[in-house]
């Protein structure tokens, strides 16, 4: 039977997939899922789960007909509205260098 | 540690675990299965680390190296108990009933070892007994299985033909505690054999050592 093994690097972080394993159990799959990714410090939690119960989803493209990119769970992003802005400013001002003189601007989302 | 010196009694320890470790490490590429393969070869290494340690220790009581202590010695220096001598493979249910036996013996071992009247030999015990916990669930866990399944009366009968020799890992003194233990987990009546003690090899144990000692012998002195 094939595990998938989802791994917590630290406190408060998200569980990321960390690989997969065979095992004939659970019991099995557990001790091996502490050799593979918990004995040397790298998880401090781990999640073992069955691969039959993982759903797939076939056809996870949903049409996007709107400009809604205010709704994405990550926000939108700036950085692309942010360099229009300033390229535009950059023009109007007749100054093609303007914005490298200025202290540079990380921000990349809202 | 009884009357006996601390350093002969970390070389016990210290020559079981690296013949454990060295025989389990037999099963590199050729285990039941690749994750077991990955597990069991790791846990060989594991007991490798755990001789190192002790040989460290007795070192420093010894005034030598740890590598002078695991390969330089002649066979009949060796204190390993008979055992973590044998080859197993490729018998798998003999194999286990070794690790479980091991496991469980080593279990009482390390467990004294943390009361310890040296802060340096409590401390590794301690150190040492976070890992073996890894190892004895594993042990337990194959225990299990093989008990359960089809092949129970081969299981059963590589631990009573280990029995004895099992014995022979720990003192009088906790024999008791591991008789109780196996033979409960066991369900069977344990044989009243007389024990395979340390000071006598096997015959498995002179290729080993040949093995063993080999690279090391072929430049005597070499510094690697």
């Amino acid at each position: 039977m094939i595990y998938e093994v989802f791994r917590q690097e630290r406190e408060g972080q998200p569980f990321q997939h960390g690989g997969s394993l065979e095992a004939p159990d659970l019991a099995f799959a557990e001790a091996y899922a502490r050799e593979f990714y918990g004995r040397r410090n790298e998880s401090v939690a781990l999640w073992i789960v069955p691969r039959e119960a993982v759903r797939e989803v076939d056809d996870p493209y949903v049409a996007d007909v709107f400009d809604r990119d205010y709704r994405r769970v990550d926000g939108y992003s700036i950085k692309v509205k942010l360099k229009e802005a300033r390229e535009l400013a950059a023009k109007s001002a007749g100054a093609p260098s303007a914005d490298e003189s200025r202290p540079h601007s990380d921000a990349e989302s809202g | 540690m009884s009357d006996r010196s601390t350093a002969e009694r970390l070389l016990e320890l210290a020559d079981d675990e690296l013949l454990i470790g060295w025989r389990n490490s037999e099963w590199t590429g050729i285990a039941p299965f690749l994750e077991e393969d990955v597990a069991f070869s790791s846990i060989a290494q594991g007991e490798i680390g755990h001789a190192r340690a002790f040989y460290e220790l007795a070192a420093q009581e010894l005034g030598t190296d740890a590598d002078t202590l695991a390969f330089d010695r002649e066979p009949e220096e060796y204190r390993s108990a008979p055992l973590v001598e044998l080859r197993l493979v490729p018998d798998w249910a003999r194999t286990i009933a070794r690790h479980w036996l091991y496991e469980t013996a080593d279990a009482i071992r390390v467990t004294a070892l943390e009361e310890s009247s040296s802060s340096e030999v409590a401390g590794l015990a301690a150190k040492i007994e976070r890992e073996e916990a890894y190892h004895r669930m594993h042990a337990d866990m194959w225990a299990e299985r093989l008990r359960e399944s089809a092949e129970r009366k081969r299981f059963e009968a590589a631990v009573e033909e280990l029995w004895p020799y099992s014995l022979g890992i720990l003192p009088d003194s906790q024999r008791e505690e591991f008789r109780a233990t196996v033979g409960e987990t066991l369900g069977l009546p344990l044989p009243d054999a007389e024990p395979f003690e340390r000071g006598v090899h096997t015959d498995d144990f002179f290729p080993l050592w040949e093995e063993m000692t080999s690279v090391r012998r072929s430049v005597a002195g070499a510094s690697w």
